[in-house]
C-alpha cells in the first residue's frame, strides 16, 4: 500500500511560510489517496518556485522550461499513456508565458492533471506582477498598478477545459481532494492553487484569501456541469471567491482518439523490422 | 543524351502534377530524372515552373536550358522563352493563349480543342500537353499512360480513361502533324528499375524505418510534406503525428516523448526553428534525444517563402543558450538524406543530444531518380538504453551518472520502479537542481565529453580528387550535384577541378578538411547564401581562407552552368 512515506520531503529552497509547503503535501496526500507509487507518476514542471516541487519528493521528474511545461507533459502521456501525468508550474509560467499552451491543451484534452501554484505575483524574480495580479496592484515593473488580469477559470471554461477546479494552498485537505478528483479525471484537469507568497505578494495574504473563499462543494445546488453556471461562477472575484469544481464536462481524450495507442504504450510498440517500409519505396519506382 | 523539359503557368493550373508525370513517365523507361520545381507562396494565378531534366546518364542538378518548354499559359513563353534551346520548342495552345502570331519557336497545338473533343471537358488540357511533350520527342506513349492512369485512379475509371484519350489526342496530334519540326528524340533505356523521390520522401521513409514513433510539427515550407507524408504512410504503423499550437510546443513535445522513451523527431524551416532554440537548448541540458529537420528557405523573417537558401548554417551550429553538444547534418541528395535520417536517430540516442538534420528548399522539394534504397542496411542502435532487467537490478538509479564517455545508461519511466529524473536547470546526478560550482563543472565537462565519441561517428566529407587540379571548390549539402558538374565541365575546358563536399558538417571534420584543401593552390567555398557561412566556419575551425566564394542568395539553386560561369571570372 502506498503512504506518505513513500513521498518523502527533502529540503527545499522555499521560504519559510510558502504556500507551497501545503501545496507539496496536498500533492503528496492525493497520490496517496488515489493509490500511486512514485514509479507511476510523472511530474513536469516548469519554472519558478512552483517548478521546483518535484525535486522535493519522489517521482519521475521532467523539470521543463518556463511555460513549457504542458507541452512536454502531452508528448509523455502521448508517447506513454500509462503513466500519470502532472504538470506544475506558476501563475506566470502558466498563464504568461506558457498561455497558448494552456488554452491549446485544455482543447486538446490530453489526460494530464494541471496544477498551477497561482500566487498573482512572480515570486522567484522578486516580485514583479503576474498575468493574475489583481488589478492596480503596483510592483517595480508596474509602478501604475498592473493593468489588467487574467481570469485563468473562465479562460479554462471558455477553453471547455473538461475539468476547471480552484483551492486554496491554506486548505490542504480540501486541496488534496480536488488533486485527487483531477488525477482521477479522464482528461485535461486544472487546478488553480490560490497560494499567497509570503516575500512579495503583501496584498493576497493567507488572510486576504481566508476571508475570502467559500467551498462551492457546500453548495448543494450548484451544478459544475452546467457551463453557463460556470461562466457565472467563475467570474467571481473580489470579496467573495469560490473554491472547489467549477466545471466538468465528460469528453474524449486527445489520446483515445490516436488509433495507434489502442493496444498497448507507444513506447512498449518494439522497433518494427525497417524491411517492413518497402512498400513505401516500390509506390516510390 | 541530356533533355529538359519544362512546364510552367499560372497556380492552380496543374504544372505540379503535368512535371511529377513527365518525370515519372521518364523515369520508368530507365532514364535518370532530376526535377526540380519554382513555386510562389501563393495557391492561385502567379508564375509557377516545373523543370524536368532527364538522361540517359545520372543528373543531379538542374539545366538552364530547355529543350520543351510547355506553356499553359502566356506568361511562362515571356518569362523562359530565353532559355529555350536554338532547336527547342514551346508547346502551347495560341487559341487558348490569346496569341495571334505563330512563331518558328512554338509548336502550337489546339490543346483546349483537343481536350473537348476526345474527353469532353477543357480540364484534361494538361493530359493533351503531355501527350503533345511525349509524342515530340517520340517516347514511348504507354510509359505515360501508365503513370497517368496510377495518378489518377483515386479519382475513377472514367477520369483516367478520359486523361489517357486526352493524352493520347496531344500524343497522336503532334506526331502525325508536327513530326517534321521538332529532331531531337528521347529512347527509353529499360535499364534499371528507379525510384522518383524528393528529399522530403526520404527523410520521412527513413525516419519511420529507423523507429520513429512519434512527430510534432507546425506546418511550414518546405518541411510540411514531411509531416504530411508521415501522417499518411506512417498510420498503419501506428506513428504519431501531432500538430500543436506552436513550434515551441513542438520542440518540447518531442521532448515529452523522448523524455517517455520513443524516438521522436520534428521538420521545420528556419522562423519556426527559430521559436525550437529554447527548447534545443533544453534537449542539451536534459540529454535528450531529439532529431530535427531544419529544412532551409531564403531569410531573413518570412523572407521568399517557397525558396531556396543556404543561410542557416551558423544558426544550425549555434541555436541554443549555452554550451551543449550536437551533431549538424547536412544530407546533398536524397540518398544522403535517407542515410543521414537513421544516423541522425542513431547519434541522437547513442549520444543523448539534439541532432539537426539541415536541408533546403532544393533537397526537400526536387526528385531524383535512384536506385531503391536497401532498407536491410538501416540498422537501429539506441545507444545506452538500459533493459528492464538492467534497470530493476541496478537499485538507486541516476540519470546523469558521471561516466568517463559522457553518456548516462538511460532508462525510461515504468521501466522498473527507476525515478527518472530529468533537469533543465543544472543538476547533480540524480538530476536534482544544484548550485555548487563543483558539480557544475563536473556536468559541464561530462556533457561536452559526449563530443569525442560524436567526433569518431563521423564519416569524411565527400572529396573527388583531380589530376594537377588548379583548385578545389567547396560546398556542403544541396549544392553537390551542380558542383560536381560543374568541376566536370570545368575539366573538359581544360581547368581541373578538386570536389570537396561536406555532409557532416559538425562536429567539424577539421582534419579532412584541412588536408583536402592542401591538395590545390586555390579554392573556392560555393554557397546558396550572401555572407558565405561554411567559408566562415572553414576558417575558424581549419585557419584556412579560402581564395573566394562563389555566393548566390537570390533564393534560386545554382546550375552547373552559373558555377562555370562564376569561376571563370574569379579564375581570370
Amino acid at each position: 500500500m502506498v503512504t506518505l512515506d513513500d513521498y518523502p520531503v527533502t529540503t527545499t529552497a522555499w521560504c519559510p511560510g510558502c504556500g507551497n509547503f501545503g501545496i507539496l503535501t496536498a500533492v503528496r496526500k492525493a497520490l496517496v489517496a488515489v493509490g500511486l507509487a512514485p514509479y507511476q507518476v510523472l511530474i513536469v514542471s516548469g519554472i519558478g518556485q512552483a517548478g521546483k516541487l518535484p525535486h522535493y519528493t519522489k517521482c519521475h521528474t521532467l523539470n521543463e522550461l518556463h511555460g513549457r511545461a504542458l507541452p512536454a507533459a502531452t508528448g509523455a502521456k502521448i508517447a506513454n499513456h500509462e503513466l500519470t501525468v502532472i504538470a506544475v508550474g506558476g501563475d506566470g509560467d502558466g498563464y504568461g508565458e506558457g498561455g497558448n499552451h494552456f488554452i491549446h491543451a485544455m482543447h486538446r484534452n490530453t489526460d494530464i492533471t494541471y496544477i498551477v501554484h497561482d500566487n498573482q505575483v512572480y515570486a522567484l524574480t522578486k516580485g514583479q506582477a503576474s498575468p493574475t495580479s489583481d488589478i492596480g496592484y503596483v510592483t517595480k515593473t508596474t509602478p501604475e498598478g498592473a493593468w489588467a488580469q487574467v481570469n485563468p477559470i473562465t479562460l479554462a471554461v471558455a477553453s471547455d477545459a473538461s475539468f476547471v477546479a480552484r483551492g486554496f494552498a491554506g486548505d490542504i485537505e480540501h486541496l488534496a481532494k480536488l488533486i485527487s478528483l483531477g488525477i482521477q479525471h479522464k482528461g485535461f484537469a486544472l487546478i488553480d492553487v490560490l497560494q499567497p507568497c509570503v516575500s512579495f505578494n503583501t496584498r493576497n495574504t493567507f488572510r486576504w484569501y481566508r476571508e475570502r473563499v467559500y467551498k462551492l462543494d457546500e453548495d448543494a445546488t450548484y451544478n459544475p456541469n452546467d457551463r453557463a453556471a460556470a461562466f457565472q461562477k467563475s467570474l467571481e472575484w473580489g470579496d467573495h471567491v469560490p473554491i472547489g469544481v467549477i466545471y466538468k464536462k465528460d469528453r474524449p481524450t486527445y489520446e483515445s482518439g490516436l488509433p495507434a495507442l489502442e493496444e498497448t504504450p507507444l513506447v512498449k510498440q518494439p522497433l518494427l523490422n525497417p524491411l517492413q517500409f518497402d512498400p513505401l519505396l516500390e509506390e516510390l519506382l | 543524351m541530356d533533355f529538359t523539359f519544362m512546364v510552367g503557368g499560372e497556380a492552380g493550373q496543374g504544372v505540379q502534377t503535368v512535371g511529377y508525370i513527365l518525370a515519372k513517365a521518364m523515369s520508368r523507361g530507365g532514364l535518370y530524372v532530376f526535377a526540380d520545381q519554382d513555386y510562389e507562396s501563393r495557391i492561385r494565378g502567379g508564375h509557377n515552373f516545373f523543370r524536368v531534366r532527364t538522361s540517359d546518364s545520372q543528373v543531379q542538378a538542374l539545366s538552364e536550358r530547355i529543350d520543351v518548354l510547355i506553356a499553359l499559359n502566356k506568361e511562362t513563353v515571356d518569362l523562359h522563352r530565353a532559355e529555350v534551346k536554338e532547336d527547342g520548342k514551346i508547346i502551347l495552345d495560341l487559341d487558348a493563349l490569346k496569341l495571334d502570331k505563330d512563331e518558328a519557336l512554338f509548336l502550337n497545338v489546339p490543346m483546349a480543342k483537343l481536350a473537348l473533343d476526345t474527353a469532353s471537358t477543357k480540364l484534361m488540357v494538361n493530359s493533351v500537353a503531355m501527350g503533345a511533350a511525349i509524342g515530340l520527342v517520340d517516347y514511348d506513349f504507354e510509359l505515360l499512360g501508365k503513370v497517368l492512369r496510377e495518378q489518377f485512379a483515386k479519382s475513377g475509371q472514367e477520369v483516367v480513361e478520359n486523361n489517357i484519350k486526352a493524352a493520347r489526342a496531344g500524343f497522336d496530334y503532334v506526331h502525325q502533324q508536327k513530326k517534321g519540326e521538332f529532331k531531337n528524340r528521347i529512347k527509353p533505356t529499360f535499364a534499371g528499375k528507379r525510384m522518383l523521390i524528393s528529399g522530403n520522401e526520404a527523410i520521412s521513409i527513413a525516419a519511420m524505418a529507423a523507429g520513429c514513433k512519434f512527430m510534432a510539427a507546425y506546418p511550414m515550407t518546405p518541411s510540411t510534406s514531411i509531416m504530411e507524408y508521415v501522417a499518411e504512410k506512417g498510420k498503419p504503423f501506428n506513428i504519431v503525428v501531432v500538430q500543436p499550437e506552436d513550434e515551441i510546443a513542438v520542440i518540447n513535445m518531442v521532448i515529452g516523448a523522448a523524455y517517455a522513451g520513443v524516438r521522436a523527431m520534428t521538420a521545420t524551416s528556419g522562423g519556426g526553428f527559430c521559436l525550437m532554440v529554447e527548447g534545443l537548448s533544453l534537449a542539451g541540458m536534459t540529454e535528450t534525444p531529439v532529431v530535427v529537420v531544419l529544412g532551409q528557405r531564403s531569410g531573413p523573417a518570412i523572407g521568399l517563402p517557397t525558396r531556396t537558401e543556404q543561410g542557416e548554417l551558423e544558426f544550425a551550429l549555434h541555436a541554443g543558450h549555452g554550451e551543449f553538444p550536437r551533431a549538424v547534418l547536412a544530407p546533398a541528395t536524397p540518398e544522403d538524406a535517407f542515410a543521414a535520417t537513421v544516423k541522425a536517430f542513431n547519434l541522437a540516442e547513442k549520444y543523448q543530444i539534439p541532432v539537426i538534420i539541415l536541408t533546403d528548399h532544393l533537397l526537400a522539394s526536387s526528385y531524383s531518380s535512384i536506385e531503391k534504397f536497401d532498407l536491410s542496411k538501416v540498422k537501429i542502435d539506441r545507444g545506452q538504453l538500459l533493459s528492464e532487467e538492467e534497470v530493476n537490478k541496478l537499485g538507486d538509479y541516476k540519470r546523469y551518472r558521471i561516466t568517463e564517455s559522457g553518456v548516462s545508461p538511460r532508462a525510461l519511466p515504468l521501466q522498473g520502479k527507476a525515478l527518472v529524473v530529468a533537469d533543465s536547470d543544472e543538476h547533480n546526478e540524480e538530476g536534482h537542481i544544484i548550485e555548487d560550482a563543483e558539480t557544475r563543472n563536473k556536468m559541464m565537462l561530462k556533457r561536452l565529453r559526449k563530443l569525442n565519441g560524436l567526433k569518431s561517428e563521423l564519416g569524411e566529407p565527400l572529396f573527388h580528387k583531380a589530376p594537377k587540379a588548379a583548385m578545389t571548390l567547396i560546398g556542403w549539402g544541396s549544392t553537390y550535384g551542380a558542383i560536381k558538374e560543374a568541376a566536370a565541365i570545368l575539366q573538359k575546358d581544360g581547368l581541373a577541378a578538386n570536389v570537396l563536399h561536406l555532409t557532416e558538417l559538425w562536429p567539424f571534420p577539421v582534419e579532412a578538411v584541412s588536408s583536402a584543401l592542401n591538395t590545390a593552390p586555390k579554392s573556392y567555398v560555393i554557397e546558396n547564401n550572401a555572407t558565405g557561412q561554411l567559408a566562415r566556419l572553414i576558417r575558424t575551425e581549419t585557419g584556412i581562407k579560402a581564395t573566394g566564394n562563389i555566393l548566390k542568395f537570390d533564393g534560386r539553386p545554382f546550375s552547373p552552368e552559373y558555377i562555370v560561369n562564376a569561376l571563370k571570372k574569379e579564375v581570370v
